[in-house]
């Protein structure tokens, strides 16, 4: 600091210094991309295995999108030795207490859900977290139930889901993203039904 | 000034949690569980180290009117960084702390170690500075930590001990300023006291 400001070693020595840093940046990110990649899509795998019964395919290279409304939801065939054994699909809601909370469904191929796993969520911990399997039994009532014979909608609003006690807003939220999964569900059931 | 006494006054003198009451807003936001406050203090502890050493180094030739911007640069730098590593090497760390990663740029603590210290030291010395003022940060969060899920949860360190849940309030926002103002109190009768 020895040195006095004039306008030519300021400019300088700020383009020396950010020069440096995002050539540095440049390096550590084109090393960490594919590391970053692969950790991503083994969360995705875990997570699709989590929900559907035994599979033997990749789910998540033959991934496609159905559209809902206006958003993109992305869905996963799983299949067993060519037969389809069910759907993982990511869903999500906007309708948590602590913003977005994204979802993964599996849908056996007649609609049924299989099982559901948390990928991200913001709620609070102690009440609305407890929506994730590890935490509470909250996610077991939807083993295994049809959304035909089964209101997505917790018990307040007239629905059948047990809330989770004080987590309303996020027992909500869960049913909301679980509502817009098997829209997905239906929009692919339709797409299928017209190509045959 | 001995290298020993550089650190341990970073631990206890001039703790930046206790005594400095720098960085409040991760140390109130992350210490939800004693691996999570442990986890923030280390990365903390890690910009901190790398920081100091830099700005030590460059800060002879950098005029004195752009050395904030030119710190913060370096400092965001080595966040950038930090965060792309966390990503691959501790992904679900990274998950739980989410925003407040990218937040330790603008800490109060590493900005101070590098105007208060750093820019009038060895690059030897200003390594221990951070390595002593990095370690009390992870100490003080990682007893906040212990203290809130001890209280909250029933666990310690993810060690459940408890059946059920604890004191709610010790979760939330509320407990955070609880707890850490009693453990000031504590730090204030027995060890602040004995060191003057």
């Amino acid at each position: 600091m020895a040195k006095v400001s004039s306008f030519r070693n300021m400019v300088l020595c700020l383009f020396l210094i950010c020069f440096v840093c995002s050539g540095l940046l440049a390096v550590v990110n084109a090393l960490t991309q594919e590391p970053i990649a692969a950790v991503n899509l083994a969360k995705t795998n875990q997570s699709i295995a989590a929900v559907l019964p035994a599979f033997d395919n990749e789910p998540s290279q033959d991934q496609f999108d159905v559209m809902v409304g206006s958003d993109a939801i992305a869905v996963y065939p799983a299949s067993l030795q060519g037969n389809l054994v069910g759907y993982a699909i990511k869903t999500f809601s906007n309708k948590g207490f602590g913003g977005r909370i994204t979802l993964m469904v599996g849908f056996l191929p007649d609609g049924t859900i299989y099982n559901t796993s948390v990928v991200s969520h913001g709620e609070t911990p102690g009440l609305g977290d407890k929506m994730d399997a590890s935490k509470s039994n909250f996610s077991e009532q939807f083993k295994g139930v049809h959304p035909a014979n089964f209101r997505l909608a917790v018990k307040k609003d007239g629905g059948d889901i047990d809330a989770i006690t004080a987590s309303t807003i996020t027992s909500r939220a869960f049913a909301d993203a679980l509502k817009r999964a098997y829209e997905a569900y239906q929009l692919i059931e339709k797409t299928n039904e017209e190509e045959l | 000034m001995g290298k020993l006494k550089m650190i341990t006054r970073g631990i206890i003198q001039e703790n930046p949690t206790f005594v400095l009451i720098l960085g409040m807003c991760p140390t109130l936001g992350t210490t939800i569980s004693a691996i999570n406050g442990m986890g923030m203090g280390l990365a903390t502890t890690f910009v901190l180290i790398l920081s100091n050493m830099v700005v030590s180094l460059i800060a002879g030739w950098i005029p004195s009117k752009v050395r904030i911007p030119s710190y913060i640069v370096v400092i965001a730098s080595l966040v950038t960084i930090l965060q792309l590593l966390m990503q691959v090497f501790v992904p679900s760390l990274y998950e739980t702390l989410g925003l407040f990663i990218p937040l330790i740029v603008v800490n109060c603590i590493v900005l101070g170690r590098a105007e208060a210290f750093a820019n009038r030291n060895t690059v030897l010395n200003s390594a221990c500075d951070g390595i002593g003022t990095g370690l009390g940060f992870t100490l003080s969060l990682t007893v906040l930590g212990l203290v809130r899920e001890v209280l909250g949860s029933g666990s310690a360190f993810g060690w459940k001990f408890l059946e059920g849940d604890g004191i709610l309030a010790f979760v939330l926002a509320p407990g955070a300023f609880i707890a850490l103002g009693y453990l000031m109190v504590l730090y204030n009768k027995f060890v602040k006291s004995k060191i003057q």
